[in-house]
């Protein structure tokens, strides 16, 4: 049976703000890694986010299915995207919500990702994406950080990061 | 005015450091910012004109004569 263990400690974002949320130094020992996020930014930047893995920009790819309340698309698109954190002119306290799978990421093949993420906003549009993405690199993920769209992470922003046994 | 801090966990200690960025690193954050937005804007300009053709396509075929259910059938929709 999996069991999921909390890596490091849980991030909560102060009253300064926060440019990146970085977890380094990550272990090896499990089989999977899972992200739990919620995010708001002080920028209007309406824009997908990015991470980085190891501290990398490329070889990143992604296809993205997105509803916005009133249509659905897809997208296709060479970032390290985990969706939208809330922007600021968003309903005030709401923030965006993000679950992310990586399986095998210790291994030495490429490294595929999955991403469940929506913005919260009380009015009509609101954004839902799922996200398929490979970042084409065999070395081990021991380091992801995490960008907002634009500006910095507000407070109250959290992030959790969880390995997965016997997966 | 200080620059933004970034939050750091080491997974190895637990070791939560809040680190002030240095003006290199927030002059190289401004860049990739704006790589990063350059590159999001080409992708969805790409994805908007292959929207617009598809629905160009799609009227032609139907000024053929084509029924509705034609066009869906050849264009996949």
């Amino acid at each position: 049976m999996p069991t999921y263990t909390q890596i490091g400690s849980a991030v909560t974002v102060g009253g300064a703000g926060a440019a990146s949320i970085d977890f380094s130094s990550i272990p090896s020992t499990y089989t999977d890694l899972v992200l739990k996020l919620s995010l708001r930014q002080d920028s209007g930047t309406l824009n997908y986010a990015s991470m980085r893995f190891n501290n990398a920009t490329t070889n990143f790819t992604y296809r993205t299915l997105e509803g916005n309340g009133a249509s659905a698309a897809s997208y296709n698109g060479a970032t390290g995207t985990y969706g939208f954190p809330v922007p600021s002119p968003a309903t005030s306290s709401t923030f965006s919500s993000a679950d992310i799978y990586i399986p095998n990421y210790a291994g030495s093949t490429n490294k595929s990702f999955t991403i469940d993420t929506v913005t919260e906003n009380n009015a009509t549009t609101a954004y839902t994406d799922l996200i398929a993405g490979l970042w084409s690199n065999s070395a081990a993920i021991n380091q992801i950080t995490f960008y907002p769209a634009g500006g910095n992470f507000v407070q109250y922003s959290t992030a959790y990061l969880y390995g997965v046994s016997n997966a | 005015m200080p620059n933004p801090t970034r939050i750091e966990v080491n997974c190895t200690t637990g070791e939560v450091l809040e680190i002030e960025l240095t003006d290199a690193e927030v002059a190289q954050m401004e860049i990739d910012r704006a790589e990063a937005e350059a590159r999001q804007a080409e992708e969805q300009a790409i994805a908007d004109a292959k929207a617009d053709a598809k629905l160009t396509a799609q009227a032609k075929l139907a000024a053929l004569g084509l029924t509705g259910e034609e066009v869906a059938a050849l264009t996949n929709n």
